[in-house]
């Protein structure tokens, strides 16, 4: 384990920023170096950042729940501060000045009087011990000249001229390649199989493991598609009917939660009680069916077994947690097994990059010495990703004469959204470790407890309802393989509050963005509403069969506050939903890097419209038919709409995490807008063209 | 030993013996060490894996190497002239239009292709010339500004 600092001067006048968070494109890398180079008043370009590595990072979470630069910015921030003191520090000492005298000015330490030191002049790497902690003084953002500021992305001039920078280019010699061949679905052993008589490739079987290792890609891809071809399974899996999937949900048994502050408890869950002095009730229900990661890199990884220690390049959100995992399920010592981060393509979630380095390592175990690299197809992603998991919601709500809500009812029932790999107990989250000789099973889901997490993340809305009811029905048991999705419950929570919204707000005559208004106490909340409304043209009128709709929600009521209008179109003949443009306000609180947080926000809303409209994980009785981008259609170039965001810069104000927060306004502004350009409720994702025509014949 | 099959890639020639079948997205990264061109499907569905071959955009994950042989293949690799961007490349570093970079190589070919055809693409013809290719993370607005930017700029 080498020893480091957070933030520490490397060769050549630059520092080195150990990264505990990974660049899956949300721009993360350039964020931070940004943070450290503020505060060590560096130019950029000193800034070096080193990719997580389990034998040099700062042991952290996950990059998951949009915490990185709340997270590790705080860290990163305070430790280029602490830097920065202890080298005016020992400067002051050795030079015999007060500290206050002394500046640090891109890698050089200023002297009154006009000398100067180097930054290398004065460090020496033994002084990882002796930097003294949580003594250097952040900056105040009022002098901030790199923080705030757009700067370009430094992983982009790789990515558009050249290739390498992924983990599918990695290459070593002596490298083998590896495929697995999978069972036809989950639950299934292997009887029998050819077994290939050709030079140059070799099985590897444990259990109901099965994969192929050699030097040359094609042969092994080729041989690996034949003796698949030759295997026998035993197949036990019964899928419920694909039309029924909702009616099975609501069939199973669940736990349920009242959940309160955004936290669910022990209470006991009362009654719906409609109130005396209601108006108008209304009730509706609202289905967000399973859902891909969908990675465009299918998920890949490199695994070497040498001097009996596991080394694995991995594109996991959580290196710690996965060298964890690998060294449970291969009985090894954590310490001998380093998990090295490398990049691959967005994954927006827990999608196949943990399984592939069980594949890799269970590979790389029977051939040491040798690193092999296994690299999923499409049709593994497709099939054995977790995918997001499926709900239902009911809701209830009543309105008093005034149009105000005095009564608010939110049940919503689903399975687990996470299964990321941890170590520790008799199962194991990694794909493979269930069908080995020796079976490690997948863990029992159990309902999650914290505050906006999981299945109730946003279900507590932001709105000041003088009587609430959420409730989180957990329900155990899924028939698909699930984990964490970009975003979460927020999804679909955020989907069903933010459309009945405007069903309260149709059922008391109030325009929407005011009657979301006037339930807000949040000050914030208000002004991205009133921004996007005004950015949007809200209230100007359109040709008919367009329409505009809102939607809202400030990410786990405590991150980023977004507000999405959408503008569409709707063809009533063909069914088809063109989104005309998008238009966002964010408030992030302090904005690290502008251009990055709109990146998100508006990569946010384009993949939750593709969500809204176009996605659904499809399976028949056995299996998952849902394996290339024809039988999981998602939105293509001719969809796209315009797009324009508005941030509110706050400067000073805590930076709030946002890399999920546009996923939920989405398709209830979509929903919103289409009701305002027909008239027709759309609650059921996605909003196919055949949802959509039903729904205008169902209506007239 | 297969005969050998004769490539011209970024205007260099060079001679691989490998199986005819194999696709020549393998042999550029495996065998050529040209990795721009990225596996996305293996199914011709995302343009992950476009190439120029005689000025088209191609898909290279299904395309067997002896039949791009002899003739003229332009990879990312190869826009670059002496350490100068492509206008393309450019305008994409100008708008940002990118996030986790994956489908970039592919988008920037077939935008080459389009663009080397029509100078002037309209709205309509950008989306087509893009139709096949996926993102996941929703760059598409930004791809489409970068487009019109590279046009402007290579109309000069």
């Amino acid at each position: 384990m080498t020893r480091v600092l957070p933030v520490m001067p490397g060769p050549d006048g630059t520092f080195l920023v150990y990264m505990n968070k990974i660049e899956i494109g949300q721009g993360v890398q350039t964020a931070i170096a940004q943070i450290a180079a503020e505060e060590l008043n560096a130019s950029f370009d000193r800034i070096r950042v080193v990719a997580p590595d389990t034998s040099m990072s700062l042991e952290g979470a996950s990059t998951t729940g949009s915490n990185s630069i709340q997270g590790l910015g705080r860290i990163i921030r305070q430790a280029a501060a602490d830097l920065r003191h202890h080298l005016l520090n020992v400067v002051a000492e050795a030079a015999k000045v007060p500290v206050e005298d002394l500046a640090l000015d891109d890698g050089v330490i200023l002297l009154p009087g006009g000398g100067s030191r180097r930054v290398e002049e004065v460090w020496s790497n033994d002084m990882v011990d002796t930097v003294e902690r949580d003594v250097g003084q952040p900056k105040p953002s009022s002098a901030y000249t790199i923080v705030g500021s757009s700067v370009p992305r430094t992983d982009l001039p790789g990515k558009v001229a050249e290739g390498g920078h992924f983990i599918q280019d990695l290459r070593r010699d002596d490298m083998l390649h590896g495929r697995v061949i999978r069972p036809p679905t989950y639950d299934a052993t292997l009887k029998s199989f050819d077994p290939p008589d050709v030079d140059g490739v070799r099985v590897i079987r444990d259990g109901s493991f099965l994969g192929l290792v050699g030097e040359d890609e094609q042969l092994v891809e080729r041989v690996a598609t034949e003796v698949a071809v030759t295997a026998t399974w035993d197949v036990r899996t019964r899928f419920p009917e694909f039309d029924h999937l909702y009616d099975h949900l609501l069939s199973q048994p669940d736990e349920a939660f009242l959940v309160v502050d955004g936290k669910p408890g022990d209470d006991p869950v009362p009654e719906i009680a409609e109130p005396e002095d209601a108006v108008k009730t209304i009730r509706a229900t609202f289905k967000r069916p399973y859902q891909m990661h969908g990675a465009l890199a299918p998920s890949a990884s490199m695994a070497v077994f040498e001097n009996d220690e596991l080394t694995v390049w991995s594109h996991s959100q959580g290196v710690f947690s996965l060298r964890g995992a690998l060294a449970q399920v291969l009985d090894l010592d954590p310490d001998a097994v380093r998990v090295i981060h490398a990049e691959s393509s967005g994954c927006y979630g827990h999608n196949g990059a943990d399984d592939v380095s069980l594949d890799a390592a269970l590979l790389a175990r029977a051939a040491p010495g040798r690193p092999v690299l296994v690299k999923w197809s499409r049709e593994d992603e497709h099939r054995w990703e977790p995918y997001g998991s499926c709900a239902v919601l009911k809701l209830q709500g009543s309105v008093d004469r005034s149009g105000t809500v005095i009564d608010w009812n939110h049940d919503v029932w689903s399975y687990t959204h996470s299964s990321r790999p941890r170590s520790g107990g008799d199962t194991s989250s990694l794909l493979a470790a269930r069908y080995l000789e020796h079976p490690v099973p997948p863990p029992v889901p159990r309902p999650g407890k914290g505050s906006h997490s999981g299945i109730h993340r946003n279900a507590d809305p932001l709105y000041a309802f003088s009587r609430r009811r959420v409730v989180k029905h957990f329900v155990r048991d899924s028939p698909l393989r699930v984990s964490a999705l970009r975003g979460l419950g927020a999804f679909a929570n955020v989907f069903a509050i933010e459309s009945f919204m405007d069903e309260l707000a149709l059922a008391a005559d109030i325009d929407a963005v005011d009657f979301r208004v006037r339930h807000l106490e949040d000050d914030r909340a208000v002004a991205v509403l009133r921004t996007v409304a005004e950015h949007a043209g809200w209230g100007t009128p359109l040709p008919s069969d367009e329409g505009r709709g809102i939607g809202f929600a400030q990410y786990k009521n405590e991150k980023a506050y977004v507000a999405v209008c959408a503008h569409v179109k709707v063809e009533r003949d063909t069914g088809r939903i063109r989104l005309l443009k998008m238009t966002i306000a964010g408030d992030v609180g302090q904005v690290i890097n502008p251009d990055g947080v709109k990146n998100q926000l508006e990569g946010g809303v384009i993949q939750a419209a593709s969500w809204t409209l176009w996605e659904e994980v499809t399976f028949n009785e056995h299996r998952i038919t849902s394996v290339d981008w024809e039988t999981y259609p998602v939105l293509r170039f001719e969809d796209v709409p315009e797009v324009e965001t508005v941030l509110i810069d706050r400067p000073g104000l805590p930076s709030l995490g946002c890399g999920e927060a546009t996923q939920g306004p989405t398709p209830a502004a979509i929903a919103n807008a289409v009701y305002d350009a027909v008239g027709v409720r759309l609650r059921q994702i996605p909003f196919t063209p055949e949802r959509v025509r039903s729904a205008i014949e169902n209506a007239s | 030993m297969p005969a050998p099959i004769h490539l011209r890639i970024n205007d260099e020639t060079h001679e691989v013996r490998c199986d005819p079948d194999t696709p020549l997205l393998t042999v550029l990264r495996n065998t050529l060490r040209l990795d721009a061109a990225r596996l996305g499907c293996g199914l011709e569905q995302c343009g992950a894996c476009k190439v120029l071959i005689d000025g088209e955009a191609v898909p290279s994950c299904m395309l067997r190497v002896e039949a791009a042989a002899d003739r003229s293949i332009t990879t990312l690799e190869g826009l670059t002239d002496d350490g100068s961007l492509h206008p393309i490349q450019q305008a994409f570093l100008d708008e940002q239009a990118a996030q986790c970079g994956f489908c970039t190589a592919g988008m920037i070919i077939a935008i080459k292709a389009l663009l080397d055809r029509v100078p002037h693409p309209s709205d309509a013809q950008i989306r087509e010339a893009l139709q096949v290719h996926v993102c996941r993370c929703g760059i598409h607005h930004r791809i489409l500004k970068a487009v019109r930017r590279a046009a402007e700029a290579m109309a000069r």
